[in-house]
């Protein structure tokens, strides 16, 4: 199938230009985050606090690796269910973030930030952590390293293989795909 | 009576939970590469040939299959001829599973329920153990994710609900899970017994080989017509849509009380993996 590489920091022009169901591959830097750092990042913003990085244009994935083996860059490194980070995506969209990497559903919430404030959402394969670390080429904790498997970190990726889940334009892959290929 | 000292296990249970990380069966290759041929969607396809890769990567470059390096599931059937010496069972299942964790560089994703701290070596195992004839030891690991596990169900069905409250709640869990649970997913279910005996034959279910079907027709035919069932609800590979939601289905069943019927589902990823040693 047709692959459109795209590149961090995310621009309008170009998240305007993905549909559901489209593959792309995806190189600059972006950040991981799960559940704890979402939560701290939260916490940061109500109490009138700076986010460790600036999140505007850029993508978070939602991952968490296993630890990197000596001579490696990272380890086993795909999606975590992004569903529990539904909470908290909205006010981050608000904010500037254009990207987000997961796997699963999200909430109607997080789907009308999407459309409100042009950004998009990508899933990865869930279980190919193997084929998707050979796409990092430098990783660095960059905040909360006291949370291990689920500290910030900042990622160089070149070609990492994903797939449009939610676009602009409202829609959503795992809805209509599913709705195709039901007998 | 056969001795076997505590140090065999260790070793054992270290290396089984490297090898399950890393080298995927070639029983789930061979399925994986099948299912493309039934796949329908161009993106399910697609989604296939990536696991496919995945998996190759993973055993020739040694990196785990999936960060989610799963709680410590093992299965242990100890021959009644067998004298364990040189300390517990026990201790010697919890050493070994943190040695394998550490030495294989696994993620460590044991923590406490509400606190959610980690409690940093992937202890405790879930350790199910079986007295059975002999004089060997024969061990069994299934390393499984959190994601998977999440869209699991015991339910004390009304015996009057039958089979058809049994499909209906396999596919509840399913239709549920979407996307999350990793699909293409593999499907076990516990039918009978008592309310813990399901659950376990649920997950006991999950070891049987994929494409084997039960010896006993009744139940043969359970699992086809629910893995048929599965395959029409367009879930397919990860959720994107297709013919390809689940690789295979494996009930197992046993009498129940005259006032039950315990069901329990145990959806597995299609990252299956399970490794046994025999001592």
């Amino acid at each position: 199938m047709e692959i459109k590489r795209i590149k961090t920091p995310l621009e309008v022009n170009i998240i305007e230009q993905l549909k559901a169901g489209e593959k792309v591959y995806l190189n600059g830097y972006i950040y991981t985050a799960r559940d704890a750092a979402h939560k701290r990042f939260i916490d940061t913003l109500n109490e009138g606090g700076k986010l460790p990085f600036d999140i505007q244009n850029q993508v978070i994935y939602y991952c968490g690796p296993s630890p990197a083996p000596p001579g490696r860059v990272i380890g086993a490194c795909g999606p975590t269910t992004s569903s529990r980070m539904d909470a908290y995506a909205p006010k981050l969209i608000s904010l500037g973030l254009k990207g987000m990497i997961g796997k699963g559903k999200r909430s109607q919430a997080v789907k009308d930030a999407i459309k409100q404030f042009k950004a998009v959402y990508f899933g990865a394969t869930g279980g190919a952590g193997a084929l998707l670390s050979k796409s990092v080429k430098s990783s660095e904790a960059i905040a909360y390293e006291d949370l291990g498997p689920e500290a910030v970190m900042k990622l160089n990726v070149v070609d990492l293989p994903l797939f449009v889940i939610n676009d602009i334009y409202g829609s959503d892959l795992y809805e209509s795909g599913t709705a195709q290929y039901k007998k | 009576m056969k001795e076997v000292h505590v140090d065999t296990v260790i070793s054992a249970l270290e290396k089984l939970f490297i090898d399950a990380n890393y080298d995927l069966s070639q029983n789930v290759l061979d399925t994986l590469e099948k299912s493309i041929d039934k796949e329908e969607s161009p993106v399910g396809k697609e989604v296939l040939r990536e696991l496919i890769k995945n998996a190759n990567l993973a055993k020739e470059e040694r990196i785990p299959i999936c960060q989610d390096t799963g709680l410590a599931v093992t299965f242990i059937e100890v021959g009644q001829d067998v004298h364990i010496i040189g300390g517990s069972l026990v201790d010697a299942v919890t050493e070994g599973v943190r040695r394998g964790y550490a030495k294989g560089y696994l993620r460590k994703s044991a923590c406490h329920p509400f606190a959610r701290k980690n409690t940093g070596d992937n202890t405790p195992a879930i350790l199910h153990t079986k007295i059975v004839p002999g004089d060997k030891i024969k061990i069994t690991v299934l390393p499984k994710g959190g994601g998977s596990e999440n869209y699991g169900s015991v339910k004390m069905l009304v015996p009057s609900e039958g089979k058809e409250g049994m499909k209906a709640l396999v596919l509840e869990m399913v239709t549920k899970g979407g996307p999350n649970p990793c699909p293409p997913i593999i499907v076990g279910v516990g039918i009978g017994g008592n309310f813990e005996t399901s659950a376990l034959l649920s997950k006991e279910a999950l070891m049987e080989p994929l494409g084997k079907r039960n010896e006993n027709p009744e139940i043969a035919a359970l699992e086809e017509e629910l893995l048929t069932a599965i395959n029409k609800t367009g879930i397919g590979p990860q959720g994107y849509g297709g013919t390809v939601t689940a690789l295979d289905v494996h009930v197992k069943m046993l009498p129940c009380h005259i006032a039950s019927l315990p069901v329990a589902v145990n959806i597995q990823c299609h990252a299956h993996r399970i490794k046994e040693a025999i001592i």
